[in-house]
């Protein structure tokens, strides 16, 4: 080493007049070096002046673990400056973590027991720092001892090293609780303080401590009392408020002893009114203490007027210039409103004026109460507010606010017209920040306001024209459109402006959402459906449409590919159903507010659609495989058959459970048909969380030496059910109890009417075709009693009250076989399956 | 309690750092370079509170220095800035007139006056008077050396 070590004024000095980090970097380097020397060579004299340019390079972020064991040298030299930098050094250094921590116990007990007052301050000052639970336990006993020492500098410190012990290990709180209620009578703050804030951690840990402590509830109403009434001096007041410190200490604690005791907050009561008149608060100190006394008197069960007393006071900090006082009103006011609801509707307008606060954490607060405060007399009001707010509040706000806005107005809306307005206006907005089912719920309640129609429609066709970037309201519009696009071009509604909408226009206002780069594949599904669907609401030429639609039937994105190219089948091979596919949906039930699954909350806009939807999408799948799966030869589909009801018949109760039958006992399942050794037998399953569903298996199984082929199984429903079959397993049951056949069927009954199914059978068996058809009809009671039908052979439908019934949900076209006899022998029916 | 204190110049250089809770260095390091940052980032007319994490966040300005103290969700945020308040007045007695240059060059000094106020991140000394009477006396006990001669200086 050339140069001589510096001192530390000069090292910091150097490293300040460093320009780069580069050279700072170097005359660190160096002068750890040195430093690490002088530890190696041992040289006492310097070793506290090493480690102290030691702590200040490790304060600029530089490694100094080098100098752990240097501190503990530190520590147990006898000379105090030494001590000083050594206890420093561990604070700074020796953390919990590192493995020589453990080491500075016996130092520290030392000093404990044996040093002078400040060499015990340093040692307990090192052990409420960086105290580790086994060393606690260790010094239990010594911090024990030095709480009854005569000197208050060393007892004020012990005091608050039992806290530390006690947070670090809470056993030990035994060893601390007799002194303390000794400790309240000192009259030295310093122990005082440490005295309350020790109650206040043994009441917080303990039941039985609480209990223990209320007893001294007069005693700390006392020292409030001395405090705020006699005791000013000058020592301890902070801007005319005497030791405001410990008047907060008093106070937290106060209140853990009041909650939900009686006696005690009533021996409180007068004394918290009295600071709260008393407390001079044109300074922060005053305040500090004001605002203590009001979570207090909040918190314990204080008299009604004391709590007005409390409301009052932070109302009055509402309007104090000073921020951070707006800050902590606000925040009050939030834990308030659930219990004192009316007293805090008094301060609304002056939260709404901190709703335009520049400050964000003030607006944060402000958003947060305001929504609180919204009831159904202030709804407009504040929505008017809140959605100013929307407007200008910084990103992060804004999902909370647009959903905190969607919420209130679900809740509150005075009119169906206000609350599609509401919405929209939300979703113009903010609409990337809304969440998922809002979508859902906007279309949802569109649907449901039939008078509302053409309104919704016109407005969102004008949002839409405006704007495609929005997600969720061009999703909205664009379901609007397609279901009530008639709406648009019919005559003026009185209420908006008339609009001279050109079919052409909307379709190429859909087609631009389409073909849109911000458009989500969501959104795209959303637009290819409404186009379709205007197919059938506009008198138009279809071309346009079809041409899109053909378009997108070779798109990379699965679903529309799908979508386009089932469209496409429609316009092509079944132009006939279009208009029946393509009608009006009826209402979706309500499923009320979701619950936020990361994963399900993308699919709620789905959802609805998908209800409604599915049962026309599957059966044109269906119809597909048929198709393919029958390799039927004709082509021309006939005109699928009308469902009638059967007159007088009795009714199944299947779906009509009686009230006292919890929805989910099982219902039992059914044989409904054996014959020569072909079984079907159909089972029943409610899902719970869909009580309207009903979902029944049919299996088919055969004993039979033969095997039963081109089993085709249909059933059909009355117009107020809506029934979906799904792909049957397969069409064959091999003989001897091979695999059975099963089949799915989903019944929804919105409007739980009695069930009634007319269920239809073709397959070949023993060389033979053989067409049944039969009705449910009290299906639990007859087929139980009755579950062989005599069924000979085909020619044999007069003698049962059989109708032949071919599915197909909800398309109200006529059945040619309902009267007309069964098809001659031999023949698979072609046209039948396949509808 | 005071889960941490933390010192630093506008330029976001680090002067005093007090952790009362046990945190790994790296951990200390990543919480400091973040508030920093968040501090810094805020405008002079906001309020001093902020909420960062679970803790509450009361910070202070005086001339170059900002003091920043983490609390707990049940503290008191305005008696909180009474106690960097007064942690200001016992510097700036200590020094007189106390600048955020003595602070860098007596930073240990800086430490042992915080020690004296508070202990295990809770105020221990509620009388100014007292707290300086503790420091003159210890720095009493500092054995001189023969080649320094002011006082504090190591």
């Amino acid at each position: 080493m050339v140069l001589p070590s510096l001192k530390l004024q000069e090292l910091i000095q150097e490293i300040r007049g460093a320009k780069t980090q580069a050279q700072e970097r170097e005359v660190i380097q160096k002068e750890c070096a040195h430093i690490r020397a002088a530890f190696r060579e041992g040289d006492a004299p310097q070793r506290h002046r090493q480690l102290a340019k030691l702590l200040y390079v490790h304060m600029l972020g530089y490694p100094a673990h080098f100098g752990q064991m240097e501190c503990l040298k530190l520590i147990a030299s006898p000379r105090f400056t030494d001590k000083r930098v050594g206890y420093l050094g561990a604070m700074l250094l020796l953390d919990e973590r590192q493995d020589a921590h453990l080491l500075i116990t016996n130092s520290i007990k030392n000093d404990l027991s044996q040093g002078t007052q400040p060499v015990q301050g340093l040692a307990l000052c090192t052990l409420s720092t960086t105290g580790s639970a086994e060393m606690c336990r260790d010094l239990a006993s010594e911090v024990e001892k030095l709480l009854l020492r005569p000197s208050p500098y060393v007892r004020k410190k012990a005091v608050l090293a039992a806290v530390h012990m006690i947070r670090k290990v809470p056993e030990l709180s035994d060893i601390f609780l007799p002194p303390c209620t000794q400790l309240l009578h000192e009259r030295h703050h310093g122990i005082l303080m440490g005295a309350v804030t020790l109650i206040t951690e043994l009441c917080e840990r303990s039941p039985a401590a609480l209990t223990h402590f209320r007893q001294v509830v007069p005693q700390l109403v006392q020292i409030l009392r001395t405090l705020v009434i006699s005791g000013y001096s000058t020592e301890h007041s902070v801007a005319g408020v005497s030791d405001p410190f410990l008047q907060v200490q008093v106070l937290k604690l106060l209140r853990i002893l009041g909650r939900n005791h009686e006696e005690s907050s009533e021996a409180m009561n007068d004394m918290l009114a009295q600071v709260a008149t008393n407390t001079d608060t044109s300074r922060n100190a005053g305040n500090a203490v004001l605002y203590e006394t009001v979570l207090t008197i909040v918190d314990i069960r204080s008299a009604s007027g004391l709590r007005v007393l409390a409301v009052n006071i932070l109302g009055r900090f509402l309007l104090n210039n000073d921020k951070n006082i707006r800050y902590v009103a606000l925040t009050s006011l939030l834990r308030l409103v659930q219990s004192d609801h009316s007293a805090v509707q008094r301060h609304r307008p002056t939260v709404v004026e901190c709703l335009r606060e520049t400050d964000a954490s003030l607006s944060r607060r402000a958003l947060e109460l305001s929504l609180a405060l919204v009831n159904s007399s202030n709804i407009r009001s504040m929505t008017q507010e809140l959605q100013g707010f929307l407007e200008f509040c910084p990103v992060d706000l804004r999902a909370d606010c647009a959903s905190g806005i969607l919420l209130a107005a679900e809740r509150f809306a005075p009119t169906k017209r206000w609350h599609i307005d509401t919405i929209m206006r939300v979703l113009t907005t903010a609409g990337a920040h809304v969440r998922d089912d809002a979508v859902a719920n906007l279309t949802q309640l569109i649907g449901g306001a039939e008078e509302l129609h053409a309104y919704s429609v016109r407005r969102l066709y004008n949002a839409l024209a405006a704007d495609i970037s929005q997600q969720p309201l061009v999703q909205v519009a664009a379901w609007c459109i397609g279901e009530y696009g008639e709406l648009l071009l019919s005559e003026s509604y009185e209420e908006t402006e008339p609009l001279q909408v050109q079919e052409e226009e909307v379709l190429m206002l859909l087609e631009k959402v389409l073909q849109s780069h911000l458009s989500l594949p969501a959104t795209r599904g959303y637009a290819l459906t409404a186009l379709m669907k205007l197919s059938t609401r506009f008198q138009g030429d279809n071309n346009r449409i079809r041409r899109v639609v053909s378009i997108y039937g070779s798109c990379l994105d699965i679903e529309l590919q799908q979508r386009a190219v089932e469209y496409n089948a429609l316009f092509r091979k079944y132009d006939h159903m279009r208009s029946a596919i393509l009608e009006k949906m009826p209402l979706v039930e309500h499923g009320g507010p979701q619950d936020d699954e990361p994963g399900e909350g993308k699919e709620q806009p789905w959802s609805p659609k998908r209800e409604v939807q599915s049962p026309t999408e599957p059966p044109t799948s269906n119809l597909l495989d048929l198709l393919d799966l029958l390799d039927s030869a004709s082509g021309d589909a006939q005109p699928p058959p009308a469902l009638d009801l059967m007159p007088g018949g009795s009714l199944l109760h299947l779906l009509d459970l009686p009230s006292n039958t919890p929805s989910l006992a099982p219902i039992p399942g059914l044989k409904v048909f054996d014959r020569e050794g072909l079984q079907i037998s159909l089972s029943f399953v409610r899902p719970p969380e869909t009580p309207a569903l009903l979902l029944i298996t049919a299996t088919a199984s055969n004993t039979s030496k033969s095997d039963v082929t081109h089993f085709v199984f249909q059933a059909a429903v009355p117009k107020s059910f809506q029934l979906q079959l799904q792909i049957p397993s397969g069409d064959t049951v091999p003989a001897q109890g091979g695999p059975p056949i099963t089949q799915v069927l989903r019944v929804l009954n919105p409007n739980k009417a009695p069930l009634r199914m007319r269920l239809r059978l073709a397959y070949n068996h023993f060389g033979q075709s053989v067409q049944e058809i039969f009705e449910g009809r009290n299906l639990s009671q007859k087929f139980t009693q009755d579950p062989v039908y005599h069924r000979g052979s085909k020619e044999d439908t007069s003698t049962s009250d059989i109708r032949i019934l071919v599915f197909l949900a909800e398309l109200p076209t006529s059945f040619p076989y309902l009267h007309s006899p069964p098809p001659p022998t031999g023949e698979i029916p072609t046209a039948c399956p396949h509808l | 309690m005071m889960q941490f204190m933390l010192l630093f110049s506008r330029q976001g250089k680090l002067r005093l750092q007090k952790w009362y809770v046990p945190l790994s260095d790296k951990e200390k390091k990543k919480i400091t370079r973040e508030l920093v940052q968040t501090v810094l980032a805020r405008k002079p007319k906001m309020c001093s509170f902020l909420e960062w994490r679970d803790l509450k966040i009361v910070y202070k300005r005086y001339a170059s220095l900002y003091f920043c103290c983490a609390i707990e969700d049940q503290d008191n945020e305005l008696i909180t800035l009474e106690i960097i308040h007064r942690y200001v007045e016992l510097l700036d007695k200590y020094f007189g007139s106390v600048c955020e240059l003595d602070i860098i060059f007596n930073f240990e000094k800086a430490y042992f006056i915080l020690d004296e106020f508070l202990l295990g991140g809770e105020v221990q000394e509620t009388s100014k008077k007292n707290v300086l009477k503790a420091i003159e006396q210890a720095d009493l006990l500092q054995e001189p050396r023969h080649e320094y001669f002011n006082v504090p200086v190591y």
